[in-house]
This record gives C-alpha cells, sequence and structure tokens, in this order.
C-alpha cells in the first residue's frame, strides 16, 4: 500500500524534471542573446511553479530559495534589474542549485552545504538594480485589483452608495513567517477576499525593525482589512474559508460590524488605504514598483503540449508483448514451412502480411520509448559549466543533433558516462588558456557534443579542440602500472585503448573533477551495459575525439543464430565483419590451442566459440556445416570465431539476465527462439576478453603476414 | 506472550484462516529428502524441459527456460542442498518461486502435498555438526514417520553473480 501522498510528490518531482529543462533551455537562449520577454516568462514561470509545488510539500530549504530566484527573475523580466552576461552567469548557477536542491528534497535529505551565499548574491543583485524612488517600503502600489484602484474618496463615495446597513468586516491578518516558506502569498488571499467585496487594505509595519537589524526570513508585517461584501447574507465562514489553507500560518481575527456611511475612519492611520506591503517574507524590495505576480494580460498560457503522460511499466509491458508476437511469429513460420508450404501458397503471403505488420508495430513501439537526446544534452551545459569552473579554463560547449532520439532507458543511462567522458575533455583534453594562447588557439576551448543516427545505431560523440593524448606520457603511465610490459611497441590506437583499462589515470596530481580513482574503464563499462561500444580518435595539437555507438533500442537485436556444443547461441549482427565455411578459411596453427585465421590477408586470432564459452566441444558436428565469423567489437581488435553451424540470421527479442543472474560473462543476454528455446546472446568484446585476446597486445596477435 | 490464540480456538475447521496459527505449505521430494516451501512462495509447478546453460556458472544452476515469453533462471535443488544432481525422471518437475521480485525454477524430484501444519508443529533446525555449512532451513515439522525441512527461499537462491572483475584474470 502506498501512500498516495508519495504518487502526488512523485508526480512533482517528475514535473519538476520538466520544469527545469524549461528553466534551463531559457537561461540558455538568454545566454545566447534572446532575452524577449516570452523567455524570461518561461523561465520565470518555471522557478514559481518549483516553488508553488515546494510549498505544497513543506520543503522550507526549497522554497525559500525558489523564491529568492523568482524575485531576481521578477526583476528582470520587469526589467528593474539590468540584463548581462555576469547575471546570466548567476541565474545559471541558481537553476543547478534549484536543480540540487530539488534532488535533496526527493531524497528527502537537508541541504549540507551552504547555499545562502548564493541566495544573499541573489538578493543583492535584485535589491542592487538601480532603486525606483524613495525607500518606502510600506507605500507601494501592489494594483491589488486589475481595474484602477479607486482613490480614497471614490472609495468613500462607492462606501457611501451602498446601502446605509451594509455590514462590513474587520480582518486582522498577521501572517507567520511559516506562512511564507510554505508558499503562500497574501496578495492571493485578498485577491480572493476582493471576490466577496470591495475591500480596503492597510499595512501595519509596527513590528518591522529597523533595517540593520532585520531578519529578512522572519515575517514582520500584518495587515487591517476593511472589507464591504457585495452580498449582505456574507457569512463569517466563508471568509474564513478563504484563509483555510494558512489558518495555522498566520493570526487572524474577524469582526463585524455595521458600517458608517463611510469606510475611511476604520483605519484612520492609513494614507493610502488600498496599498499593501510586498506580498514577501524578505523585507519589502526597494526597487520593483511592478508586482512580483505577473499582471493578469501578460502570461501566455504555456502551449498545451499533444502528450500523454504514461506509466513507463505500461509501455514495457507492450514492448514485451511485441516482443512475444516477434517470437510466436516466428514459430508460427518454422511450423508453416515444416508443414511443407512453399513461397507460393496463400498462407505464405499470409504470412508475409503477418510479418511486415509486426515489424511496423515493433518500430511504433520502439518509437513510443524513444526519446531526444536533448534533455541529456542540456544537462551536459552544467557539467561543462562546472568543470570549467573547477579547473579554471575557458569552455564553451557546442551541440549538435539534439533532436536525435534512442530508447529512454539508454538516455538515461547515459548521463553517466556522458558526464565522465566531457569532464574529460575538459580537464585532461584541453589545455589552460594561457597555454592555449601559446599555441596559437583561441582562449576558448571548445567542447563539441554530437549526435547522429548512424542507421540502426546511435552515435554520440564529445570531440575538444584541446592538445590531444599525449601517448608518450599515457605509455609511460601503463608501464608504470605495469598494465604493458617496459620497451613494448604499440601501436597509437592500441595505446589509446590503453586510457580504457581500469587503474589508468593520466593526470599526475589528483584532479578536483576526475580523481576519484575511476577512470575511462567506467565509461566503456557503462557503454558496453548498453551493447554499445567506445572509441577514440587523437590528433596532436588538435585534439580528441571520444565517441560511443549505442543501439537504437535495448529491446531487439539483429543477430545471428549460430550452434556451437549443441546450444544455439546469437552472435549480435553490428560485430560480425565477415563469414567462412571453414573448410575455405585460412587456418594456421601457432601451437598448441593457437590457431591463426586470415582475414583479408591479416591473421587474426582464432577463437572456439563452445570453448571460449566454457561448454565441452562438440564431437558429431558435420564439419561441412563449420565456420568462421570474423568479429571487430568496435575498435578493438578483430578476431575469428569457429562455431559449428550457422542457423540463421534475423531481429531477436533480447530478454535481459541481470535480474535473475547479475552479468553473465561472455554473455550479454539471453532471447527466445523461434522454437521456444531460449538462446544467450554473445558478448563479443567480453568474449575476446575471457579468452586473453584483449590482454597487453601481444606479437602473436599483430602478425601481418600475408598468406 | 503465551499462545492462547483466540483465532486459533475458533477458527480451526477454517482452512484459510492461516494466517494467526497455521501455515500452508508446498512439501516435495528432492535428493531423497523431503522438504517443503510456504505456499505463498510458489507461483506455478511446471513440467521439465531441458534447459540452455549459462556460461561460468555454478554446478547447480542448470541454465534457462522459456516461461511464457519470459527467461526463467532454474537450478538443481538437490545440488545447492549439497547433494547428488537429481536424475533424469518423468516426475521431475520445476517449482517456480518467487521471493523479494526475483522468480527462479527449482528442479525438484516430484512434488507430494499441500500440507496445514500448526505453528506450534513446527520445531527449530538443531544445528548441525557440519561446519561451512548455511542452513537452508530453519523450522522442521514431522508429518507421520517422515520429517520434512521448511526452506527459506531468500537462502536457497545464489546471490547473485557479480562477475564484472572475474572476466578479467
Amino acid at each position: 500500500m502506498s501512500d498516495p501522498m508519495d504518487t502526488i510528490r512523485a508526480g512533482f518531482f517528475e514535473e519538476c524534471g520538466e520544469l527545469m529543462e524549461v528553466l534551463e533551455a531559457g537561461l540558455l537562449a538568454l545566454q545566447d542573446g534572446t532575452s524577449d520577454a516570452d523567455t524570461i516568462a518561461s523561465i520565470f514561470r518555471a522557478v514559481h511553479s518549483v516553488k508553488g509545488g515546494a510549498g505544497a510539500f513543506d520543503m522550507a530549504s526549497l522554497v525559500a530559495f525558489a523564491h529568492d530566484f523568482e524575485t531576481l527573475l521578477d526583476g528582470v523580466r520587469s526589467g528593474t534589474v539590468a540584463q548581462s552576461p555576469a547575471l546570466v552567469a548567476t541565474l545559471l548557477r541558481a537553476a543547478d542549485r534549484l536543480s540540487d536542491l530539488i534532488e535533496l528534497s526527493r531524497d528527502g535529505r537537508e541541504p549540507t552545504d551552504d547555499f545562502d551565499e548564493l541566495a544573499a548574491h541573489l538578493r543583492d543583485l535584485e535589491t542592487a538594480s538601480p532603486p525606483v524612488g524613495d525607500f518606502t517600503p510600506v507605500a507601494l502600489d501592489f494594483g491589488l485589483d486589475p481595474d484602477p484602484e479607486p482613490e480614497p474618496a471614490e472609495q468613500a463615495a462607492a462606501a457611501s452608495d451602498a446601502p446605509q446597513d451594509m455590514l462590513t468586516w474587520q480582518i486582522a491578518f498577521r501572517p507567520h513567517s511559516e506562512l511564507f516558506s510554505s508558499g503562500n502569498e497574501p496578495l492571493f488571499l485578498f485577491r480572493a477576499l476582493a471576490v466577496l467585496g470591495r475591500i480596503a487594505v492597510s499595512i501595519d509595519d509596527s513590528a518591522l525593525p529597523n533595517l540593520a537589524n532585520l531578519d529578512p526570513d522572519l515575517a514582520s508585517l500584518a495587515w487591517r482589512i476593511t472589507l464591504i461584501p457585495s452580498a449582505n447574507d456574507l457569512t463569517e465562514t466563508e471568509i474564513e474559508a478563504i484563509f483555510e489553507f494558512a489558518e495555522d500560518l498566520c493570526d487572524i481575527t474577524l469582526e463585524c460590524a455595521m458600517a458608517p456611511a463611510s469606510v475611511a475612519p476604520a483605519w484612520p492611520d492609513a494614507q493610502l488605504p488600498t496599498t499593501t506591503a510586498p506580498p514577501a517574507a524578505a523585507p519589502p524590495p526597494p526597487a520593483s514598483p511592478a508586482k512580483p505576480v505577473p499582471p493578469a494580460g501578460s502570461v501566455t498560457p504555456p502551449p498545451a503540449a499533444k502528450t500523454i503522460r504514461v506509466d513507463l511499466d505500461r509501455v514495457d509491458r507492450l514492448v514485451n508483448l511485441v516482443g512475444e508476437l516477434v517470437i510466436s511469429q516466428s514459430m508460427l513460420a518454422r511450423s508453416i514451412s515444416l508443414a511443407g508450404h512453399d513461397g507460393q501458397s496463400d498462407i505464405m503471403d499470409g504470412l508475409d502480411g503477418l510479418q511486415q505488420l509486426t515489424r511496423d508495430i515493433q518500430d511504433s513501439v520502439m518509437s513510443i520509448r524513444a526519446q531526444p537526446v536533448k534533455s541529456l544534452f542540456q544537462r551536459m551545459t552544467r557539467i561543462v559549466r562546472e568543470a570549467a569552473q573547477a579547473t579554471g579554463k575557458e569552455v564553451r560547449l557546442e551541440v549538435v543533433g539534439e533532436g536525435t532520439e534512442i530508447d529512454k532507458t539508454v538516455v538515461e543511462r547515459l548521463a553517466d558516462p556522458l558526464t565522465h567522458m566531457i569532464r574529460n575533455a575538459i580537464d585532461h583534453g584541453l589545455e589552460s588558456p594561457a597555454e592555449r594562447l601559446a599555441a596559437g588557439k583561441p582562449q576558448t576551448g571548445i567542447v563539441r557534443l554530437s549526435a547522429a543516427q548512424q542507421s540502426d545505431r546511435v552515435v554520440i560523440e564529445v570531440t575538444d579542440d584541446g592538445r590531444g593524448i599525449d601517448r608518450g606520457r599515457v605509455l609511460a603511465r601503463a608501464v608504470a602500472r605495469g598494465l604493458v610490459e617496459p620497451d613494448t611497441r604499440l601501436e597509437t590506437h592500441e595505446i589509446d585503448r590503453l586510457l580504457f583499462r581500469p587503474g589508468f589515470s593520466t593526470n599526475d596530481e589528483v584532479s578536483q573533477l576526475s580523481g576519484r580513482g575511476v577512470g575511462l574503464d567506467v565509461v566503456q563499462k557503462a557503454i558496453r551495459d548498453l551493447n554499445g561500444v567506445v572509441s577514440i580518435a587523437s590528433e596532436d595539437g588538435i585534439g580528441c575525439s571520444m565517441s560511443a555507438s549505442l543501439p537504437l533500442t535495448l529491446a531487439i537485436l539483429d543477430g545471428m543464430v549460430v550452434t556451437a556444443a549443441n546450444q544455439r547461441m546469437v552472435i549480435p549482427l553490428s560485430a560480425i565483419v565477415e563469414t567462412q565455411t571453414l573448410a575455405s578459411a585460412k587456418i594456421r596453427n601457432l601451437g598448441p590451442g593457437r590457431n591463426v585465421a586470415a582475414l583479408q590477408g591479416v591473421f587474426v586470432p582464432m577463437v572456439d566459440l563452445a570453448q571460449g564459452m566454457g561448454f565441452p566441444p562438440t564431437q558429431n558436428t558435420r564439419d561441412d556445416d563449420r565456420a568462421i565469423l570474423f568479429l571487430r567489437p568496435g575498435e578493438a581488435a578483430a578476431y575469428a570465431l569457429q562455431v559449428d553451424a550457422i542457423d540463421s540470421q534475423g531481429q531477436v527479442v533480447i530478454k535481459g539476465l541481470a535480474d535473475a543472474f547479475g552479468r553473465v560473462p561472455c554473455v550479454s543476454a539471453a532471447t527466445i527462439l523461434g522454437d521456444g528455446q531460449v538462446a544467450l546472446i554473445v558478448d563479443p568484446t567480453s568474449l575476446a576478453e575471457a579468452a586473453g585476446l584483449a590482454r597487453a597486445p601481444r606479437p602473436a596477435t599483430h602478425l601481418e603476414i600475408v598468406a | 506472550m503465551t499462545i492462547s490464540d483466540p483465532i486459533l480456538d475458533t477458527a480451526p475447521d477454517q482452512p484459510n484462516v492461516s494466517a494467526a496459527g497455521r501455515t500452508e505449505l508446498l512439501t516435495f521430494q528432492c535428493g531423497g529428502r523431503a522438504y517443503a516451501v510456504d505456499i505463498m512462495n510458489v507461483r506455478e509447478i511446471r513440467s521439465w524441459s531441458p534447459p540452455t546453460p549459462l556460461p561460468h556458472s555454478p554446478a547447480y544452476m542448470l541454465g534457462m527456460v522459456n516461461l511464457r515469453g519470459s527467461v526463467l533462471p532454474v537450478m538443481d535443488l538437490a545440488q545447492r542442498l549439497g547433494a547428488q544432481a537429481t536424475e533424469d525422471h518423468p516426475r521431475n518437475v520445476i517449482i517456480v518461486v518467487t521471493v523479494n521480485d526475483r522468480v527462479h525454477g527449482l528442479l525438484v524430484d516430484a512434488v507430494s502435498d499441500i500440507v496445514h501444519p500448526d505453528l506450534n508443529q513446527l520445531q527449530d533446525v538443531p544445528p548441525s555438526g557440519a561446519t561451512g555449512h548455511v542452513d537452508m532451513a530453519d523450522k522442521l515439522f514431522v508429518e507421520g514417520e517422515a520429517m520434512i525441512q521448511i526452506l527459506s527461499i531468500d537462502r536457497v537462491l545464489p546471490a547473485r553473480i557479480l562477475a564484472d572483475e572475474a572476466v578479467l584474470p
């Protein structure tokens, strides 16, 4: 039984995620010089919505910070705070902070580090803007009513126009600090009162300390409201209903009296009857003559998105069902062909139609789970900012292809490796501004983040224009770490691969960014878990590029079904370079158990699939069927895989094993074949590693003798 | 706290009031001994079909079978409990158990019965002399001449293989 409140909370945080995306997108537009009213309004709305939601859940620190943020944004919107690059930078920092606070609140933690400084900075910026008029905290016109406020005289006239026996209500309203920290807004209460009749509001600032002693987090203002109801039968309950949500957060008293001819004497000490203090917990901000609440006309509602929010479980169920459909369809195809129908019959036509439909359904279902990488890339802007700040380097992030779509799970699980890749590019790739100038490059380094679809894969690339990989240092470090034998001669791409070895880190001093004992091997592992491959390319002095090639979906795989050790297994088609029959292949023996096979004139090591998987070798296979698959998993060296037979080729539905087994060596997942039998999907990279091919390169793997 | 359970006293005729004083168990034969599991952990019982073996896995892990479109890991319970491997027999079945969102198949010789022993019929399994052996059962009870051990599914299921490091020697 889950608490219904938990569901609502979860919904709020989900919404926060979307709001933060809007906020970030708006701020970035601002940074690029788009400072139109719509952009600023969208930023303001996002922060305002976060604050409102947080208030409902009593997240005090979040509300407080969002409030300061919002107040500053309001200044920007109304033009009292001048826009400048520095301001945008501050706003971006504030957005980062807000996002942190949301995360903390979601996990039910309190902020541990000190963010008051930033909040204070926001307030400073807000108040440092050119003050308008004198510092008259209580005398600001907040335009409680969209109509022009009646002059006191008019009001008196209005009041005297009212029937003489009209009741008036005196409401004394003294909010507690909690009222503000929970996101309530007196102005809205007053507006709600104004619906009941004509109101006059006066402020009681007697409890307000002077500026030096002022604690901005304490509420020290009180209001008195005189309400002349438009309906004579207004009851106390109706008024109380307005304060219902605030009733524990303020002192409120209601008095009913017969109205005299004029309401004016009811508040003799108020010079400006219809004014009120700013509705903030902070001391009334001296600037900002406009009220922090958007004028009714200027807020355009966000365009209604034509989307529905669907529980991911439901989509997953659909994906699973389509997987079942694919399996049943291949079972059907199998039994039809076993029954001896040939290509011309009606049955086969029907089957073809079904096959086409199945594929269409499958594509459509997969596209439901597909998401543009935009949100992921947006998150990276923050990483770049922080990394640039931490390293003292100047970095500009260029983003290409953010509309590229990829499976939602992939998007989510890419965040960590991508973060690491970007930090790595800034920390290790880019030079300091001085070094860059000395090398004749622009002072600001460029990190390019791009995504592009290439047939059934998406390639995500992080490119920097830094110094490139210092291969001499890499090799020296690898030797020092015992990763390779001294005096080993390695090809450049082999040196580059060393970066992905566990326990490798080139920077001598542990830097604040990447010095957490994790290297690029973590990136490699994360990408591999997504059935992807990482590759790296570097040019001295020009820059370095690291790319991850990922499958579009984690649900379906194009594969070749092969047999070894009487088991059928699936080899991902993306890794297969070439196939040959065993009889036609050029195979040479280097010694016991060490065979090599020629692929396009180059000998590559050979692995027996059954042996590599740890299954007993097969006895009774026909030699005619035996075949060699040449595999090149990503950028790694190619190798030959010997199998007993090639069965078929086609799409298989990926069934994850991690839930039941954790990680299984040499296996990326399982699938269910047309006859209902479970088959393993081989992970070519991990198979090569298990067979000892991916260790420090040995001469045997680099024979370049043309046979 | 003394057990003078009012529900036990008033509801002996209602088999489904098991929460209070009785428990419902599935009993089966495995490696020549009698065992039982809480019926609430049993999802279904299915006939034996040859599983697809998993590389580099312990001997008791037989592999995976297709359970209506999902992949069901199957282990030989006898080997898991330290006995000889289960021999092929037509009466062999796979008990599909579920605990903490994990679903697992257990190969056993044959299922026997569903029993409802009173809680006070259950005894603690006495500590055994065997060292290094984790007891898979906490309780046992006697039915007729037979002693039946009640397995803790939690402990029977192996920890998930974390072979990240095992790949690279």
